[in-house]
């Protein structure tokens, strides 16, 4: 494991056990995908610069993960991070626009592609270079809205927009197979005329070499399905539906601590 | 009031290079104008009224200033949570054109109906409303509120024909239009039903009744106090409106009223069943629901403890 997504995974860890919330199974699912945009893939000279990367974290739910990765660039001091679900704080469990680095606020599935879309849209009438990366999760792709987006992005060719499809298999009462099948995810992106791509959704440099090769690609929107596992890191929530929603005990924690240290 | 509408926003763009015009693929002989004087600003996103909601967040947050258009109920009803989220949260000027409101699309039904549209946005704090009453306003209204900067929703009826005598086009930013003097009795009215309103005061006027005519076309949270000064004049009001009876104009007017603790007795005149399946044209829905002009001048005449026949 990188040690970057070893110290996001123990930020994710302890700020969950801290506020004692939940949806620590997707945070842990999407920080290696977080971690190498956010590391390795973003020009963001600046929060604020108008002509910077957007990203959009469309599974709004996995915030935390987000909120680590604003940590370790230095976006958020500890003492911020640690007011994530406390009163008056804007680290609530989904992004809020109004905190620094959030292009977009999320927490509705199914909306964050279309603002993507409109975003990719307007870097290119700016001629701006500038890329739009949105990241979704794979049951997300049930909100009719995300096709109503890829179907614009493919007719505009818009080849400034990459999707990342968090593809773990999971969502919120149950397995994907089980709840809608969303079977052959790339195939059914490549039929509305994407550019898809496999990927390890936890191995960070292979997800960077991939979108390093994306530009060869033109005239189309690319969307890389990253296969990732759900609570990934922590064996006892490794594809467990329960760590959808749960908090931790005491005990619960002093384990997946030690797991993430002895993987790191 | 398409055309027009649309004639003048093309000449704003020719000013201003933010301003772009999505639609859900409607507006045949209502767009042409723009599309081909700025085919490079003009996007048909298909029927997508939610992706073009997000896509108009997109843009706008980049700089521009996105107009979306679509008829009434698919404009706001189906991307409603888009706005919500979108240009609202992010306080970005997203514009909102609907077509039709009210009955405008008569014969068509239901699902063509805009009956709801001014309730569900006037409760989001910071939106604008305008709903022009005849196509000279709404080419007004546009000019005085295309770069303001938080969003913005247009309710256009489909006559571009007609005209309110005594209007003339004026449009003012939170502030209600009035036309007439009388004291006897204050008629509100917003939108394409304005017309029904005026033959109503003109009914009056003929059975001896002196009233005002009172024009809400933008609604806002800085409006209210400029409502209860026309408010605290009169004793007796009547709202009209081409949608459901709660939510829209007559409950404003009844909250300005209570909260203001004026002595002013409030008739809403507006939709108050749900639509039976029966269609027609908008005169024909006006009757059916109650807001004709001669029906809301024969309520006034019964709170007014005149007879109808007298």
């Amino acid at each position: 494991m990188d040690r970057l997504s070893a110290d996001c995974r123990r930020i994710i860890l302890e700020q969950s056990k801290r506020a004692n919330v939940g949806h620590i199974g997707s945070a842990l699912s999407v920080v290696d995908i977080i971690t190498a945009l956010y590391m390795r893939v973003l020009r963001i000279p600046s929060p604020g610069d108008p002509d910077r990367d957007r990203f959009i974290l469309s599974k709004g739910h996995a915030a935390l993960a987000l909120y680590a990765a604003f940590y370790m660039k230095k976006w958020l001091n500890q003492e911020e991070l640690n007011t994530y679900c406390c009163n008056e704080s804007y680290l609530g469990v989904h992004p809020d626009h109004k905190l620094k680095g959030i292009d977009f606020s999320t927490g509705s599935l199914g909306m964050g592609l279309t603002m993507g879309a409109g975003a990719a849209l307007a870097a290119r009438m700016q001629t701006s270079k500038r890329r739009v990366f949105v990241l979704l999760s794979d049951a997300e792709c049930n909100e009719g809205s995300v096709w109503e987006a890829a179907m614009f992005s493919a007719h505009h060719g818009l080849d400034n927009l990459i999707a990342i499809i968090d593809l773990n298999g999971q969502q919120a009462l149950g397995y994907t197979r089980n709840v809608l099948a969303m079977n052959s995810m790339s195939e059914r992106w490549r039929a509305f005329g994407w550019d898809a791509r496999d990927v390890d959704g936890h191995d960070i440099q292979a997800m960077t070499d991939t979108i390093e090769t994306l530009k060869e690609t033109r005239g189309i929107p690319h969307v890389l399905i990253a296969h990732t596992t759900f609570g990934k890191g922590v064996s006892f929530m490794e594809r467990q539906i329960k760590w959808h929603y749960m908090p931790m005990n005491d005990e619960e924690y002093e384990i997946a601590l030690r797991e993430i240290d002895h993987r790191a | 009031m398409r055309r027009p509408f649309i004639r003048t926003l093309t000449e704003l763009a020719r000013k201003d290079e933010r301003i772009v015009l999505l639609t859900a693929d409607l507006g045949f002989m209502a767009l042409e104008t723009f599309s081909e004087s700025f085919p490079d600003r003009f996007f048909n996103v298909g029927v997508s009224e939610q992706n073009m909601m997000g896509v108009a967040t997109g843009l706008a947050e980049a700089g521009f200033i996105p107009f979306v258009y679509s008829i009434v109920p698919f404009a706001v009803l189906r991307p409603y949570e888009f706005i919500r989220n979108g240009p609202m949260d992010h306080a970005l000027p997203v514009r909102i054109i609907g077509i039709g409101g009210g009955f405008d699309y008569g014969t068509n039904g239901i699902s063509h109906y805009g009956l709801e549209d001014i309730g569900i946005l006037r409760i989001l704090p910071g939106m604008n409303i305008v709903a022009p009453a005849d196509h000279l306003q709404a080419c007004e209204a546009l000019k005085s509120t295309w770069n303001l900067p938080m969003p913005v929703y247009y309710r256009l009826g489909k006559d571009e024909v007609n005209t309110i005598a005594g209007l003339d086009g004026r449009f003012e930013f939170a502030i209600p239009q009035l036309i007439g003097k009388g004291t006897d009795i204050l008629i509100v009215s917003i939108g394409n039903v304005t017309n029904e309103a005026a033959e109503a005061l003109k009914i009056l006027e003929g059975r001896g009744v002196q009233g005002t005519l009172m024009v809400v076309s933008h609604i806002h949270d800085s409006m209210r106090d400029n409502l209860a000064d026309v408010l605290k004049m009169f004793c007796l009001a009547i709202t009209v409106e081409g949608h459901f009876v709660n939510g829209g104009l007559g409950s404003l007017i009844s909250e300005v009223v209570a909260e203001n603790g004026l002595p002013c007795k409030v008739l809403r005149c507006g939709v108050r069943t749900f639509p039976n399946g029966l269609s027609g044209s908008q005169s024909c829905m006006h009757t059916l629901n109650g807001i004709s002009g001669r029906q809301i001048a024969e309520k006034g005449l019964e709170l007014l403890g005149k007879m109808p026949g007298e």
